[in-house]
């Protein structure tokens, strides 16, 4: 009886929530949800300087022209610029728009538009270097920065393995350039847009006027909804043939002759083709491609491990400097190392890396990898010297006084006595931490480092699924991190018997 | 005989309140004094003086040629030339958990005096045998019983030879049959030249041991 009536209450709330969801679908039409990432900024899309809840960009203007044309009304869906394809794909958005660029990965697993700009990929030097780095052949072992999955990206991968440059990837279109203006990276390729605004906020840095490729931006929807994705090409064609379009680009001063050409080709009816690089190319199968990829993972989990053990080496030391601080200095020694301790644990590693990167660079430009050494290591040292400062006050007092009576010093007392069994307290906390470093060694590809999560993000980027590419990604963590609980584990017990 | 060990006048106090007032006593080479007093009396805290853990707020402590005044607990020469003098066997042991029964003997000689590790080792291993424990040389703290941690904290405190000797409650983890067997090692100490402070609230076993006795009550010898 009571069974029944719990079945009944559960199946009420079913319908209740298949009511909702009908309900929110049938009212959806009227809205024409458009995703983009405002923080790549003008021309494309970003927020308002005088009013920053809105957006402006051409962007904006395509798609508000879009959804006038569907009858709808159009609403912004801010998504990190590298996640738009697998957002696309969720069906998160009717459309994306955001500089997104035409190739043949992209149309085998999403529904594209008709390609509505046409770009070139420019290669951006320094000044003192315009003459000697005009093509991508004079930069070999040379570090060329990009932004990752764009077209630029699979140009500088494959110029890896023809030419030996050196490709470095960033999350974002402003810092590229900012880099290359202090000297840490040779040369910037990506689309003429992005260049030409790079150029403009960095003195001393060039454009180079040889084309390195010619791309197309399109808008992408879930590969599902052709028939949407077809209507919206129909309308994107007029707009060609009745000046709309350039009347946007004009507005945003990105009219040039190269797009007559694109639109007289497509609107005669014929396609274009985004240039293909060998290794843009759709592989046969998930398996070819995770087989292709295998060599780059070991290689980013090699990163991985070594970026982590350098940098619990660093927490190590620095943790216990702090906590012997802590435990054994004066008042003004101890208050400034607390203070220290609690602004590192307050704020965000992200924050505390960009600020050592980035925000540090007009000072001192740290290397990427020794700068994510330096945050991680900084940072976790915080959270080991209160580990340490724990177990060093865990030590019996009255052992140090036994130490002391025998006419130990200070020193002594902590190297013999209180130390090592302080180390055999702090020992599980530690390989903990070891393991969430390892795991939040991760975030230091916001700084440019390829590790195993950044190079599992291109990898799925490139086949379009995070399925495979994250069981193996997860597999790697899992082979670095068992390891190491098996041996503290070891210790623990020889310790313990 | 020429006294190894002089409190005179020793007064301690922890903020507001005075734990030991106005005590004075004088022990010889190869003598046993007893401290009596019950919980509370200041027995541990005139121990703690003279073994320099502890400040002294007034008088003053000899102890062959190191004198402990007034003020901050010893530092530096003073320092070391007190813990040449002076040993200490506390009732908890505090024997350094870590550490086997033979390291915990040798590491003060070999790591504040310098000798050679073998050496060290050998004389410990004696001290041990002496004791009537070499047989648990290789146990650590844990595995032993009180009586057993009672004589490695002795060997330990011995092994680095100081003249005197202070001992906290060293009856209290021992059962009846124990205390016999520690006052005669005790008397042997002090046969052997050594100057034995004892502090224990155990009038049976100071009567086995001691040759003079100072009553302590509150605070006062």
């Amino acid at each position: 009886m009571i069974g029944q009536n719990t079945s009944a209450r559960r199946m009420r709330t079913v319908l209740f929530v298949l009511a909702l969801s009908v309900s929110t679908h049938a009212q959806a039409p009227t809205e024409f949800r458009w995703g983009g990432d405002a923080e790549g900024g003008a021309p494309f899309v970003e927020a308002d300087p005088s009013d920053p809840t809105r957006v402006v960009g051409f962007e904006v203007d395509i798609a508000q022209m879009l959804a006038d044309g569907l009858g709808r009304v159009p609403r912004f869906v801010q998504v990190g610029f590298t996640s738009l394809d697998a957002a696309a794909a969720r069906g998160d958005f009717d459309l994306g728009l955001s500089g997104i660029e035409d190739g043949p990965a992209r149309r085998s697993r999403l529904a594209v538009t008709v390609p509505y700009y046409q770009f070139r990929e420019v290669l951006t030097v320094r000044d003192a270097d315009a003459g000697r780095f005009r093509t991508l052949g004079d930069l070999r072992g040379r570090r060329v920065a990009t932004l990752g999955a764009t077209l630029a990206y699979d140009l500088l991968v494959d110029a890896q393995t023809r030419l030996g440059v050196v490709p470095v990837t960033y999350e974002d279109d402003v810092h590229p350039y900012t880099d290359l203006a202090l000297g840490r990276v040779d040369a910037v390729l990506l689309d003429y847009v992005l260049a030409q605004r790079g150029v403009r906020r960095n003195p001393g840095i060039t454009n180079q006027s040889t084309d390195v490729g010619v791309g197309y931006y399109v808008g992408i929807t879930a590969p599902s909804q052709t028939a949407l994705r077809d209507r919206m090409n129909e309308i994107l064609l007029r707009a060609m043939a009745d000046g709309r379009l350039e009347g946007i680009f004009r507005r945003w001063n990105m009219w040039n002759d190269d797009q007559p050409r694109l639109y007289a080709t497509l609107t005669s009816g014929q396609r274009v083709e985004a240039e293909s690089v060998a290794s843009a190319a759709p592989p046969a199968t998930t398996w070819e491609a995770a087989v292709r990829y295998v060599p780059a993972l070991l290689r980013a989990a090699a990163i991985t491990l070594v970026l982590s053990c350098f940098s619990m080496a660093l927490a190590v030391v620095v943790g216990i400097v702090i906590a012997s601080g802590r435990v054994y200095g004066s008042p003004v020694v101890r208050t400034a190392l607390t203070a220290w301790v609690e602004l590192i644990r307050g704020t965000p590693l992200l924050l505390q890396l960009f600020v050592l990167y980035f925000g540090l660079a007009a000072l001192v430009q740290l290397p990427a990898f020794l700068a994510a050494l330096i945050g991680l290591g900084l940072n976790y040292a915080a959270y080991e010297s209160e580990i340490y400062r724990g177990a060093l006050e865990a030590v019996p007092v009255g052992q140090l006084d036994a130490a002391r009576t025998l006419g130990f010093s200070e020193r002594q007392t902590l190297v013999l006595v209180r130390g090592p069994q302080a180390f055999r307290l702090a020992l599980a906390p530690m390989t903990n931490d070891f393991v969430a470093l390892l795991k939040d060694s991760s975030l230091v590809s916001m700084i440019t480092v390829v590790e195993l999560t950044k190079q599992t993000s291109i990898f799925a980027a490139n086949i379009g699924s995070w399925v495979l590419p994250g069981v193996m990604c997860a597999a790697m963590y899992l082979a670095l991190s068992l390891p190491l609980a098996r041996v503290a584990r070891r210790l623990e017990r020889r310790w313990k018997k | 005989m020429r006294s190894v060990l002089e409190v005179s006048g020793l007064t301690i106090s922890r903020g507001a309140r005075t734990l030991v007032e106005d005590v004075s006593f004088a022990v010889t080479e190869g003598e046993i004094l007893a401290l009596m007093g019950a919980s509370g009396s200041g027995k541990t805290t005139v121990l703690r003086a003279i073994a320099g853990l502890d400040p002294i707020d007034g008088g003053r402590i000899a102890i062959a040629g190191v004198s402990i005044v007034p003020g901050r607990t010893p530092r530096g020469q003073t320092r070391s030339d007190l813990y040449r003098r002076v040993g200490m066997v506390f009732q908890f042991h505090h024997l350094f958990e870590h550490l086997t029964v033979l390291h915990n003997v040798w590491l003060a000689p070999v790591h504040v005096q310098g000798q050679p590790r073998a050496e060290a080792e050998r004389r410990a291993l004696e001290l041990l045998d002496h004791l009537g424990i070499a047989a648990r040389a290789d146990a650590l703290p844990r595995e032993l019983s009180g009586g057993e941690a009672q004589r490695v904290a002795i060997a330990r405190a011995l092994a680095v030879g100081p003249q005197v000797l202070l001992m906290d409650e060293p009856t209290a983890s021992l059962d009846p049959a124990r205390r016999g067997d520690l006052a005669v090692t005790l008397r042997q100490l002090a046969a052997e030249g050594r100057t034995l402070v004892i502090a224990s609230h155990d009038e049976e076993f100071v009567r086995a041991c001691s040759q003079r006795v100072v009553v302590m009550e509150r605070g006062r010898a």
